[in-house]
């Protein structure tokens, strides 16, 4: 049932995190004018992800069997606190990427793809190694949905856009039909 | 720091400054249970509980909390909220709680709420707090109804259950799935850009009348 | 600069911080625990009587029900299953004897996965209902899986030997066939798969029609009692 192609894939594309899930939404709409930085940040939410799964697995099997009602704030505390040790990490390793992501690294706490990823793979009961691809695979999607809207939007800065519609209000129609283009990938595994 | 009045703090929330379609807060769940009326509304009084509790906490405690770990402290205070409102509504409307789903721990992450304690709880004394959080939170619930009964009239044909559309209404089954939530904020959004386009020519016209008038 | 040299006093010490963040925790877990305590009851009631309804529906005929784990190479009854053992759910009439199983599976279906309970009685080697528990197909399309009564009657008197098929919808002729939902097809198989899967998953493991564990009158959970 639970197997892990089918977790990898479902997260990458039947149920893509962003287009399907509505996770992730405030970079999303917000970071997607530029494609290099986008990438940038799917990267190291990707990574944060990664990171995240493993730590809700291990506080899910040793710690929050006794209190599982903390659930919420630990899952909080990991990923706060995930995302700063990255932010130090960047920060040492090359000044240079850190200033060019800049006020988007500390954003990924709120990134609500996140704690939705430990809550979601809580709720299926997902052990470790099954935790890992699905963060891989979320991480992954929602890196691939954020490029695909920011190329779109790159490709559009030099076509005559109506004022009204420019915005916030472009991009979810956009985002929209991408939602629509993926929800193609739905029977992908399905057995005759 | 001016003072206005608790009224208007509650009223700019709804449509000056309204949470959504004003300050684009909040997208996540706007546009993941608004697939119905009643998943919206029911989305609705969580935030306005855990909005307006936090709001009056973290503003009784303004002083007192150390500016270094403020962050810290509101998110142990939402998330505290948050974790009451889940556990009320699974023993309560267990239904409504499966429709929701992860949304209802996820509203910890809505920037919304962070984004009012840092902006105006903690600055602002305990009333106008509160007023404020109201306010938001209304906006909030009317955003995410509009959106829900559109998408559930179109989509499903009913509004809160009740069908409204005959027998041979076909539904626009898109509406209900996550293409449709863009697609109707989207056009939502719209609305709100052409009636401030409108009403700022409106203005500027009035301006000129009187700059040349006068 | 003034100012800069007031700010530099009014700096808290770590401790405070600390103090600060400890306190702040302390009540908050107070505060939680005490939410969780007093909506346990609640919740753990309305979980039970939902899993009640569920297998009074896929087993006609029931009235009381129990769980039951395969352990150390038998089927027993427990009123509290592990957390990641394997459970069906054996259903009895008034009388406490023996009707059938009610089991639980779950597999992929054309979105997202899709949890059922189905009623099997073994005598007859027969499913005699079916429930989708939790799905996530299209509207209109998949959801027809629960919201079309006639399929969902599908599953009742339905042979499993040698294994349950889904066949075009109107050609239905053997006692294992079922009748697919058009439009639906994959979500229908599915149903279907996941049926098989779980029968073969458990067929080593059921006694043998006959032998089933009688229904312990444990004061646990055990149904509605005598």
């Amino acid at each position: 049932m639970d197997n892990l192609p089918w977790i990898f894939i479902s997260a990458l594309l039947v149920n893509n995190f962003v287009l399907t899930y509505f996770l992730g939404l405030c970079p999303f709409l917000g970071v997607s004018n530029s494609l290099e930085t986008s990438a940038r940040l799917g990267l190291a939410t990707t990574f944060v992800m990664l990171v995240t799964a493993v730590c809700a697995w291990v506080l899910n099997t040793y710690v929050l069997i006794h209190a599982p009602y903390l659930r919420l704030i630990c899952f909080i505390v990991v990923i706060a606190s995930t995302v700063q040790f990255i932010e130090m990490l960047i920060k040492k390793l090359s000044p240079a990427l850190f200033r060019a992501m800049g006020i988007f690294l500390p954003l990924i706490t709120t990134n609500c793809a996140i704690l939705g990823l430990a809550i979601f793979a809580t709720n299926r009961g997902y052990g470790f190694v099954e935790g890992i691809v699905y963060a891989l695979g979320a991480g992954i999607g929602f890196t691939l949905a954020l490029v695909l809207l920011a190329g779109l939007r790159e490709e559009s800065e030099l076509s005559n856009i109506p004022k009204l519609i420019q915005g916030t209000a472009m991009n979810l129609i956009i985002a929209g039909v991408l939602s629509m283009a993926f929800m193609g990938f739905a029977g992908l595994f399905s057995s005759s | 720091m001016k003072t206005n009045e608790s009224y208007e703090e509650f009223v700019k929330g709804i449509w000056r400054d309204n949470p959504v379609f004003v300050q684009v807060l909040g997208m996540c769940p706007m546009l993941a249970v608004t697939n119905s009326a009643i998943n919206a509304i029911a989305m609705g009084m969580a935030s306005m509980f855990v909005l307006v509790g936090s709001s009056f906490l973290v503003s009784a405690f303004r002083h007192v909390i150390p500016k270094q770990v403020r962050i810290s402290c509101f998110i142990i205070i939402i998330a505290t909220f948050v974790t009451i409102a889940d556990y009320t509504l699974l023993a309560l409307v267990p239904k409504v709680h499966k429709e929701l789903g992860a949304f209802i721990p996820l509203i910890v992450a809505n920037c919304l709420i962070l984004g009012r304690q840092e902006a105006f709880a903690s600055r602002y004394p305990t009333k106008l707090a509160v007023m404020d959080a109201l306010g938001m939170a209304s906006g909030f619930m009317l955003a995410l109804f509009s959106l829900g009964a559109v998408r559930e009239i179109l989509g499903d044909g009913a509004l809160f259950g009740i069908r409204i559309f005959s027998e041979n209404f076909e539904p626009w089954i898109v509406m209900i799935l996550p293409p449709g939530g863009f697609l109707t904020l989207g056009v939502i959004l719209l609305f709100f850009n052409w009636f401030k386009y409108k009403k700022d020519e409106f203005l500027a016209d009035v301006a000129k009348a009187e700059r040349g008038g006068g | 600069m003034s100012s800069d040299a007031l700010k530099q006093v009014a700096a808290p010490s770590s401790l405070r911080l600390v103090l600060t963040l400890a306190i702040a925790g302390l009540v908050s877990g107070v505060a939680i625990i005490g939410i969780y305590e007093s909506t346990l009851p609640t919740i753990t009631a309305n979980k039970a009587r939902e899993l009640r309804e569920a297998v009074f529906k896929v087993l006609p005929g029931v009235s009381q029900m129990q769980a039951l784990v395969y352990r150390d190479g038998s089927i027993m009854a427990v009123a509290e299953p592990e957390k990641d053992e394997l459970v069906v759910y054996g259903g009895y009439d008034e009388q406490g004897d023996f009707v059938g199983y009610a089991m639980p599976g779950a597999g992929p279906g054309f979105q997202d996965t899709i949890a059922i309970l189905y009623g099997y009685v073994p005598q007859q080697k027969q499913v005699v209902g079916m429930e989708v528990l939790e799905s996530r197909e299209t509207p209109g399309l998949g959801d027809k899986i629960y919201k079309d009564a006639e399929f969902v009657a599908e599953f009742s008197g339905l042979s499993v030997e040698p294994e349950i098929v889904a066949v075009k919808k109107g050609t239905s002729t053997q006692p294992n066939e079922v009748d697919a939902i058009t439009g639906a097809t994959i979500s229908s198989k599915a149903i279907v798969r996941i049926i098989n899967e779980t029968h073969t998953a458990w067929t080593g493991q059921l006694p043998a029609p006959g032998s089933e564990p009688p229904f312990a009158d444990a004061p646990a959970d055990s149904g509605t009692g005598q």
